[in-house]
């Protein structure tokens, strides 16, 4: 049952950080860490290491957390009722998924105010890919009368090595359930505090100015060859840092190298929405990420997190 | 006789895997059955997003019991020889063995082993951990901490086994860890709860009861029934759609068809673009007007509940979404109208057509040449036919087409009509694409067939100059049927294009190609394969229409009286002239000697053959194949008359060169309509 009473100005069908409170409550409840979101630009929650790398080795994992993941190419200064640069995701990661796992899934919904008897909930077939980084699994997107509020994926594979046990990652589009429970057309419509009148804190409020301002940065102004010298750095950074680290069967700096890998392909995201990486050029950009995403989840399976026999 | 259930529960599994998982069920278990000599009488198998199941009727309760003998080594053979023949036929010592006398070989042993039949059920528990083992999915995963692979995690296994009416029993195994059962349950909101099953009589009642439609095309009756009748209920009828409709029965276990509407300004955008919005995104089907034809503001969704509200905020949450998705669309359409057509070509330089071929832009450019020299042979204007292909691709980069690749081709002639080009020129766009399949309708308009045989051709001559042909079954550019294409478009256009001439320049090798893709295409149209290759064995044939109309007027003429006989008396002279060339080491070509003619059949047969060359090749000229048929006739007398009264082979080696000269003769003068020696009889 939802926690919060539904008048309540932190309710999740009236407030969107209502929404993302009665997420974390929930999955608290259920026995996962709840984490702050990673202090990087990301482009989905899944390049947060708590699911990258907490997705590889032997060892049980159950986190939670919200992830603002910054697409520069989705921005549309602010014009576009639902597209946006900037966007947050819920993040839920198990680890080995549990056989309940769509069950729990379902109750959270039932926690944020969507009842099953009412709403059309469906898992369609999703295959989920990531070649930046080496990464897939099978699934779903989990429709609610016919839109998509989440996605559903056990991974199979991630930086290029097989999970197991398999993690269970379930991503929820923040945005889009807060418009569909408070009944909002337009994103910036939504209501962010849950207060009424003078108090009324809109998404627009918080974040319109920032996505004109971002959009015209990542479209017209991002100098680009300043990118691909950061490109460069981070892509060099990680590959010595990854050399530094090797001790021997284990390593002791996958996590900052990691923190490379995730720049290098924020930078290439931005390159890519300046519009100055030719097709061919693309596929190299992204097997360069996908080179460093391997090479850091193999040296994070050589860490103790990462589950390598602690030293006699 | 007993019965077999068994039903494999999992989390959802694709709509397009559910069809052919179910057959793969019941081929691999009914075949590793029979194979253990367990044969059925019936057998069915269903999908639903959450379930596979089988239904095995008329089992025996258990297997024939069997007597197999082994024939060992000879009494006294070697130790080693013992021993081996001990082990393969898993007798503990030699004595177990029986001693059979040969009059010939001797004494040698024989093991006769004798197997009791098994319980079908212990066989059936064999049987399907390996079945489940190894399905055959298109894609499987892993899950949980287990290392079984499924399509999506399987969560419980139901099999029991029994007779008709009593008891039946549960048929135990297990799979990773997972132990089969008499358990399943109901629909995943509206019956959750564990239901316990007997038998399939009574697992289909129950489920149903717990509202599962266990049978897909019962699903699917029930989806298209529901929408015809609301659709009438309003004064519609249902856009029909096979694949959405086959698509939303593997998404339901209990399909409720529900409709919804959008705003009637959205019907400003094409009803193609609309109803590709709503089936691709949505999985909706759209409805329109029976009367005008015209498109409806409304739709049609497909749930899996009965809500408690009437589906309210079903409908309403998916009309949310349309309207969502149409003012996507339709913004893309607005976009698109913006910019014209020949202002986009210039964006073409972006897309790669093939790494060695170049970009679109490229493309266009030959294209352009191309369909204007073909123009004239096609009964197009050159201009309007250039002017087609320079826009024949820019709808690619539209935001539409970047959006649903499906539409491309159609929104160029949207687009072309409402920048004014003409109605020849934006058909041509939307059309030039065809034929795709072998039911896809042939272009007929001038200028759409200018640009389409363009298409074709810059496509095969391009893969072909880079040397990526089709080879076996793979053809990953579709060259076979952009070849089947143009042979489609010429014959049903009675086109006259020579193939290796001037513009289209085809080359030998790629001639060769178009050769076998007529072949193949007059072969399924019912022609005699043997008469296509008589025709295409006199070489130089680069004119498709003309071939066909040869092979035709071929068959007439084989089935005639005078046809018949003249093929065998030809075929007779060929190959008497083939094995004396052979003796000889030489060909026999020249003209026959008049003054070394002696008989009276010889001197007739030459008469005729001159005269009828000069008609055959004189109605051959005209392209009238029938007359050089009705020509080549006229030989059939002399010919007969020739073989009853001369002899080739004469002791005087003269007149032997000289007949043989003369069937040389012969042979030339049925050349040239076809190659009788390919013609089969």
């Amino acid at each position: 049952m939802p926690n919060a009473k539904p008048d309540s100005s932190s309710a999740p069908t009236r407030s969107f950080q209502g929404l993302i409170l009665e997420l974390q409550r929930y999955w608290a409840d259920y026995g996962c860490v709840i984490l702050q979101p990673y202090d990087m630009e990301v482009g989905a929650g899944t390049f947060h290491p708590a699911t990258t790398l907490r997705a590889l080795g032997p060892k049980p994992w159950k986190a939670a957390y919200v992830q603002p993941s910054r697409r520069p190419k989705d921005g549309r200064y602010g014009e576009n009722p639902n597209r946006l640069q900037h966007y947050y995701q819920f993040q839920v990661i198990l680890k080995p998924s549990p056989k309940d796992i769509q069950d729990l899934y379902l109750k959270s919904l039932y926690a944020i105010g969507i009842d099953p008897k009412n709403h059309d909930i469906r898992f369609v077939e999703d295959d989920w890919e990531s070649p930046t980084l080496g990464a897939w699994g099978l699934g779903w997107e989990v429709w609610c009368d016919g839109m998509e509020v989440s996605q559903f994926t056990y991974f199979q594979q991630v930086c290029g090595i097989d999970c197991a046990p398999v993690s269970g990652e379930l991503t929820y589009g923040l945005e889009r359930l807060a418009m569909y429970v408070q009944g909002v057309d337009r994103v910036y419509d939504l209501n962010f505090n849950g207060r009424d009148g003078d108090e009324k804190v809109t998404y627009g409020d918080v974040f319109l100015q920032a996505e004109q301002e971002y959009s015209r940065h990542n479209f017209e102004h991002a100098d680009t060859a300043m990118l691909v010298r950061h490109f460069q750095d981070a892509e060099g950074e990680c590959k010595a840092l990854l050399a530094a680290g090797n001790r021997d069967e284990r390593h002791d700096m996958a996590l900052p190298a990691y923190d490379q890998c995730i720049k290098a392909s924020h930078v290439f995201n931005l390159l890519d929405a300046r519009g100055v990486i030719s097709v061919t050029e693309r596929q190299g950009y992204i097997l360069r990420v996908r080179e460093l995403a391997k090479a850091c989840g193999e040296a994070w399976v050589r860490t103790e997190a990462g589950g390598a026999a602690a030293k006699a | 006789m007993p019965d077999l259930l068994l039903e494999l529960f999992s989390e959802e599994i694709p709509a397009r895997m559910q069809g052919k998982a179910a057959d793969d069920l019941k081929r691999l278990v009914t075949d590793a059955l029979v194979k253990a000599g367990l044969t059925y009488e019936g057998a069915r198998a269903f999908a639903t997003p959450r379930r596979l199941a089988l239904n095995l009727t008329g089992l025996p309760a258990r297997q024939a019991d069997m007597k197999d003998e082994r024939k060992g080594p000879r009494v006294g053979a070697p130790q080693q020889a013992l021993d081996g023949f001990l082990k393969s036929a898993g007798l503990a010592s030699i004595d177990e063995a029986q001693i059979v006398s040969d009059p010939k070989k001797g004494d040698f042993y024989v093991a006769v082993i004798e197997k009791q039949g098994a319980a079908s059920e212990k066989v059936i528990a064999a049987i399907l951990p390996e079945v489940i083992d190894k399905f055959p999915w298109p894609k499987s995963m892993r899950w949980g901490a287990g290392s079984m692979r499924w399509v999506r995690p399987l969560q419980s296994i139901l099999c029991v086994f029994g007779p008709e009416t009593e008891e039946t029993a549960t048929v135990p195994f297990s799979v990773d860890g997972l132990a089969s059962g008499n358990v399943t349950h109901g629909h995943r909101f509206m019956a959750p709860d564990a239901i316990t099953v007997r038998r399939f009589d009574d697992y289909a009642e129950k489920i149903e009861k717990a509202h599962v439609v266990l049978d897909a095309a019962r699903r699917a009756d029930i989806i298209l029934h529901d929408a015809r009748d609301l659709a009438f209920a309003c004064g519609l009828e249902l856009v029909a759609d096979e694949a959405l409709l086959a698509e939303t029965a593997g998404l339901v276990e209990w399909p409720v068809v529900l409709m919804g509407s959008f705003d009637e300004a959205f019907l400003d955008v094409p009803a193609e673009v609309l109803i590709t919005s709503m089936k691709n995104h949505q999985k909706c089907f759209s409805l329109r007007d029976p009367r005008t034809g015209k498109l409806a503001n409304r739709f049609l969704l497909v749930s899996n509940l009965i809500a408690e509200d009437g589906g309210r905020a079903i409908v309403a949450g998916n009309e949310r979404v349309i309207a969502a998705r149409l003012s996507d669309a339709r913004f893309f359409w607005q976009t698109d109208l913006k910019t014209k057509l020949e202002d986009r070509v210039e964006k073409l330089k972006e897309i790669t057509f093939h790494e060695k071929l170049g970009t679109q832009f490229e493309r266009v450019e030959r294209l352009q040449r191309l369909a204007r020299e073909i123009a004239p042979l096609v009964g197009a204007d050159p201009a309007m036919a250039a002017r087609a292909a320079l826009l024949a691709k820019a709808d690619l980069v539209t935001e539409m087409v970047g959006e649903f690749p499906e539409l491309q081709g159609l929104m160029g002639r949207y687009y072309a009509l409402e920048q004014g080009e003409p109605a020849a020129v934006a058909a041509a766009i939307e059309d030039h694409y065809k034929p795709q399949g072998p039911s896809d309708a042939v272009p007929s308009d001038p200028v759409t067939i200018a640009v389409a045989l363009a298409d074709k051709i810059d496509t095969l001559t391009g893969f072909w100059a880079i040397d990526e042909k089709p080879t076996g079954s793979k053809d990953p550019y579709a060259l076979r049927r952009a070849a089947l294409g143009v042979i489609r478009i010429i014959l049903s256009n009675e086109l006259r294009i020579a193939l290796c001439a001037a513009p289209l320049k085809i080359e030998a090798d790629l001639l060769a190609f178009f050769a076998d893709r007529l072949k193949v295409h007059l072969r399924d149209a019912g022609a005699r394969h043997d008469l296509i290759d008589a025709v295409f064995s006199l070489g130089n044939q680069d004119d498709l229409l003309m071939i066909v109309r040869r092979v035709e007027a071929l068959a007439r003429f084989l089935d005639t009286d005078n046809g018949a006989n003249l093929l065998a008396g030809v075929k007779r002279g060929t190959n008497i002239l083939r094995i004396e060339e052979k003796k000889d080491g030489r060909a026999f070509d020249g003209d026959p000697d008049h003054v070394l003619l002696a008989e009276q059949g010889e001197k007739e047969l030459v008469n005729v053959l001159d005269a009828v060359v000069h008609h055959v090749e004189d109605h051959v000229g005209k392209e009238d194949f029938e007359g050089a048929m009705a020509a080549l006739a006229e030989l059939r007398p002399a010919v007969d008359v020739f073989f009853d009264n001369v002899t080739v082979n004469a002791e005087d080696g003269r007149l032997r060169e000289n007949r043989l000269k003369l069937l040389n003769r012969l042979r030339e003068a049925t050349l040239k309509v076809a190659d009788f020696s390919k013609i089969e009889g």
